[in-house]
């Protein structure tokens, strides 16, 4: 890797992870995996050829509005040489255009064989959408290395990743625009998309799919480190959750097993086993609360547990009602899952 | 020897002359005063006129719903609306705008000026007509009254399966939308089959094909797109009303159903939708162009042939609105070859105008100015088309703010520019009266700065990581410079439509006089008086040329011998158009109303129960027995 890029890695390491998810990238002008630099230069070649020819079209027009007749000229009064000149012009830039076409066809067909190319991928993550958060799944051929997660990806650097879409509701579309383009999860197909991050970052992505009233709060972030961290981190991941460690933490525990929480969410190593909503076994770890909705803090998960409603109206997680202290110990708790 | 003749109803136009002849057809052909009369019209251009205003008030109202959605977005975390409202807002903005005002605008100027232009009498079908426009009305109603009463669709204009099926939108919603696309499923096939009939049949003697100026040609055109797209739509929003109301599951995977089935019915219509929206524009552009430029059209045979190209290949490039649902590739990048290949068309008619206008002397008058704006944006915006018809960089941009930008490009370009212009230019036309040109310099010039002022930084939004259908986002998106931006020039914009607005009001009653041919045009529907009398004409024009006016210095020739006892009208030949007949055209009636209320009655009950088209059939059967009723009339001569 070139100096530039390990002071870009620098730079992203030492500033963004202690911003707890604040310094990321979402824009397709911010490649950092060879599909999306691969797409932003069709983009670009593609934004040259059409500007030029929007630019000729204009000055085309502008010349045109010179006046050429005489006032007082017959509108039907047609000058048969001036008129086959025209018509040979008019004709050949119809087959210029018809050529430009074809070129351009040809250059997006190469870039489409690129993109969807079959690459072998030594990380396989299967992603479940659903209204309106991540659900991820880290397949493995050996079951006890295989978890589930929920609206944060880890990704190894420089390892090509597969990621299979689907989803068990509505069409929702998986959209890290650094990373690669996007793909539809649609309910009763499987996609996929391929990509190998170049440098180590936070990578931000959004449902690009208006999948009902949260649309807009479907968040999730890629986040690409290096072979030693994501082993750590898949290692961590996989294991059930980490003891309680305190007092408060057993008693948050013990609350949010006995509460109808445990209904709908999973924590592996207790009694909470619930599937319709993300699986919490870490989510002490993730960045980023309700699919990207708020940094993950502790004051920020009890605020989540209070008023889900108005922090992200219409979300399918009912209002719990957990009495002060109950609410105090499970954000306690959930904080310590990581 | 006359007076026999009348008492037969057989006095010809050849026993009368001048103003007692206008007087005796105006008669015939006239609505009468009153409610009733207003009710029962079937004068094209008093339907016509209606739909125009109709349309134009979806406009509006369409367009606040943008302002409010413009306000939403200028800033992060914005608390004005909810994302409830937002969705809402949206899905009514994209519904109105698309199909309570995109395809009824071509429609209604095709209704009051296609007959004009072929030189005839009414459209063909005229109480169909007066149907049309009524069922158009009450769907549009529907529509908008449930948006006030908070049951207005919130799943977007275009309402993908599953989330608009039962499971995720329980609640009368989603009914609203399917139902209100019925409606103008119906209006819209009745009025292309009314101008395709008009066209074929109706033309003025002499009028042969290559005679049809290219703007009727283009609404022709338009109307055989019409006719083959909606039936697909018709398909999907009634499969999506069974499974809503029925309880089928032919949308539902869970089931052995489809989602994505849906997804081609719908864009197999969708995407000529688009040109269903265009190529009115293109009709306004053709007409405007050589007046303006003082010249005939330049390449008339290639703009005719690049409109019938265009209608065919609008057919073959749905896919690429779904290019990122994993289609098998091979598949997809056809597809791309296709949408790509539709620039030729649309590239040679640009190159035909442009030459058009290089050999003319342009006389600077607003409609030209809008035609000018049209060039400027909507060529910028069938650019940025040939991206996103790449598969590749469709996977970056599609269901992003680029698309946003782009498709208000070509639309708002490609019809709305050309829309303004053509009202500017037929205004005189419609009311007998001019509108004034400098409001009209600051229409345009507000308009088309607050367009792009609006529009291009959203390319950039969406280059940015913004996807379209979001009605909040985080200020660390970085974002909100560039929203608020849009969200100035989207309020200049609207400062724009008002002058519009304004300028209409206004020169109602105070514009110029215009006469019958304020901007010595060549077609026929100026060689009439502005605003036209109820017969259109008073002897039938026999046409000699393309540009009847500017060949016929002397006054038109006129074919004789139609009686003025009743409404008679010439009926001619397809290609050659020789007279073949004469043909009475029905007289007013009051059952197209009532018809239109039963089916509209039946429509909406059956969202609530599906016995609603069981009743709903007995009061229509009564009114379509009335309509059709046999009447005494005298059979049609050769
Ligand atoms: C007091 C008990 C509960 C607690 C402490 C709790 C906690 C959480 C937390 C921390 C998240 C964010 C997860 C993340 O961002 O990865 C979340 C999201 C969610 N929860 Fe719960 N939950 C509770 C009850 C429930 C119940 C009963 C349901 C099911 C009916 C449910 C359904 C969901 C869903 C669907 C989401 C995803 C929201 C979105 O991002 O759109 N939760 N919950
Ligand atoms: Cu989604």
């Amino acid at each position: 890797m070139s100096a530039r890029g390990s002071a870009r890695r620098a730079l992203a390491l030492g500033l963004a992870l202690p911003l707890a998810g604040c310094t990321f990238v979402q824009s397709p002008l911010d490649p950092v995996s060879p599909q999306a630099r691969d797409l932003l230069w069709l983009f670009w070649l593609f934004s040259a050829v059409l500007a030029a020819i929007w630019l000729a079209v204009m000055l085309a027009l502008l010349a045109s509005f010179r006046a050429r007749r005489a006032e007082t000229a017959d509108p039907l009064a047609i000058d048969p040489r001036r008129e086959r000149r025209a018509t040979a012009l008019v004709a050949g830039l119809t087959v210029a255009t018809g050529l430009v076409v074809l070129v351009l066809t040809g250059l997006s067909y190469a870039g489409q064989r690129r993109l969807f190319g079959d690459e072998a991928a030594r990380v396989t993550i299967r992603v479940i959408g659903h209204q309106w958060w991540w659900e991820v799944q880290y397949e493995d051929p050996e079951p006890s290395r295989g978890f589930t997660t929920a609206n944060e990806i880890h990704v190894p650097v420089g390892v090509p990743v597969r990621l299979t879409l689907d989803s068990t509701d509505v069409i929702h579309s998986f959209w890290v625009p650094s990373l690669t383009g996007k793909q539809d999860l649609i309910p009763g197909r499987t996609n996929a998309i391929h990509f190998t991050a170049e440098r180590p970052g936070l990578y931000r992505g959004q449902c690009a799919e208006f999948c009902g009233m949260q649309h807009a709060k479907m968040g999730l972030l890629v986040i690409a480190e290096d072979e030693e961290s994501f082993d750590r981190w898949r290692r961590g991941q996989a294991a059930p959750r980490p003891e309680p460690g305190s007092d408060e933490a057993r008693a948050g525990e013990a609350a949010f097993v006995a509460a109808p929480c445990s209904l709908c969410h999973q924590v592996r190593g207790t009694a909470a086993a619930g599937r319709n909503g993300p699986e919490l076994t870490h989510v002490g770890s993730r960045r980023t609360l309700a699919a990207g909705t708020l940094p993950m803090s502790r004051g920020n998960l009890a605020a989540w547990i209070v008023d889900p409603h108005g922090i992200k109206p219409g979300v399918n997680m009912p209002l719990v009602r957990l009495d002060p202290d109950q609410l105090n110990t499970v954000s306690a708790y959930l904080e310590g899952l990581k | 020897m006359s007076d026999v003749a009348s008492a037969t109803g057989d006095l010809r136009d050849t026993n009368l002359d001048g103003p007692a002849l206008s007087a005796r057809l105006g008669r015939v052909w006239g609505t009468r005063r009153g409610l009733l009369g207003a009710l029962a019209t079937v004068d094209h251009k008093i339907i016509g006129r209606r739909y125009i205003v109709t349309a134009f008030l979806f406009l509006f109202l369409g367009g606040l719903t943008a302002l409010v959605m413009r306000l939403q977005l200028a800033r992060p975390e914005s608390g004005l609306v909810g994302p409830d409202t937002y969705n809402q807002l949206f899905t009514m903005h994209g519904s109105t705008m698309m199909f309570l005002f995109g395809v009824p605008i071509g429609e209604a100027m095709a209704v009051y000026l296609v007959p004009l232009m072929v030189g005839t009498r009414n459209i063909a079908f005229p109480r169909l007509n007066a149907f049309s426009y009524w069922v158009y009305l009450s769907g549009g109603l529907f529509l908008w009254v449930s948006f006030l009463l908070n049951i207005g669709p919130d799943v977007g204009w275009f309402a993908y399966v599953p989330l608009s099926g039962p499971e995720y939108s329980p609640g009368k919603r989603a009914d609203t939308w399917a139902q209100m696309i019925t409606f103008t499923e119906l209006s819209g096939l009745a009025v292309a089959i009314e101008i395709i009939v008009t066209v074929l049949k109706q033309r003025a003697p002499g009028m042969t094909l290559d005679r049809i100026p290219v703007f009727v040609w283009a609404l022709f055109v338009n109307s055989f797109i019409i006719v083959f797209a909606l039936p697909a739509v018709m398909l999907a929003s009634t499969f999506l009303i069974l499974d809503r109301l029925v309880g089928t599951h032919l949308f539902n995977p869970a089931e052995g159903g489809d989602a994505l089935l849906y997804q081609h019915l719908f864009w197999f219509f969708g995407h000529p939708e688009v040109y269903i929206i265009f190529l009115p524009g293109t009709a306004f552009v053709s007409a405007i162009i050589p007046t303006f430029a003082r010249r005939e059209t330049f390449g008339y045979l290639a703009l005719v042939l690049s409109l019938i190209a265009t209608g065919f290949l609008s057919f073959g490039l749905w896919v690429h609105h779904m290019f990122v649902t994993g289609l098998p590739q091979l598949g997809a990048a056809f597809f791309t070859a296709s949408s790509m290949l539709i620039a030729i068309p649309n590239g040679l008619q640009i190159f035909c105008w442009i030459a058009t206008l290089w050999d003319g002397r342009p006389v600077w008058r607003t409609p030209l100015l809008f035609v000018a704006g049209f060039f400027f944006i909507f060529v910028a915006g069938g650019l940025s088309g040939i991206m996103l018809a790449s598969v590749p960089i469709d996977t970056q941009v599609h269901d992003t703010y680029f698309v946003v930008a782009h498709f208000h490009y070509v639309l708002i370009g490609g019809n709305v520019f050309p829309l303004i212009g053509a009202i500017y230019y037929w205004f005189p036309k419609f009311t007998g009266r001019l509108l004034s040109e400098r409001l009209g310099a600051w229409n345009f010039w507000l308009t088309f700065v607050g367009f792009n002022v609006a529009f291009f930084p959203m390319h950039i939004s969406g280059l940015m990581g913004m996807p379209r259908r979001v009605y909040t986002y985080g200020p660390e998106m970085g974002w909100g410079h560039l929203q608020l931006l849009s969200t100035a020039g989207a309020l200049i914009l609207f400062a724009g439509f008002l002058v519009f607005a304004w300028n209409v009001i206004a020169s109602l009653r105070r514009g110029d006089v215009a006469g019958a041919n304020p901007w010595n045009s060549g077609t026929l529907e100026w060689a009439t008086a502005s605003p036209p009398p109820p017969q259109n004409f008073d002897r039938i024009p026999l046409v000699t040329h393309r540009e009847p006016l500017w060949a016929e210095r002397g006054g038109l020739p006129v074919v004789t011998g139609l009686s003025v006892g009743h409404r008679e009208l010439v009926v001619s030949s397809v290609a050659e158009a020789e007279p073949q007949l004469r043909e009475t055209s029905p007289a007013p009636s009051i059952w197209p109303l009532a018809a239109a209320i039963a089916v509209g009655v039946t429509f909406i009950g059956s969202i609530f129960t599906p016995y609603a088209v069981l009743w709903g059939a007995l009061p229509i059967a009564a009114a379509l027995t009335g309509w059709f009723w046999p009447k005494t009339a005298a059979e049609d001569e050769e």
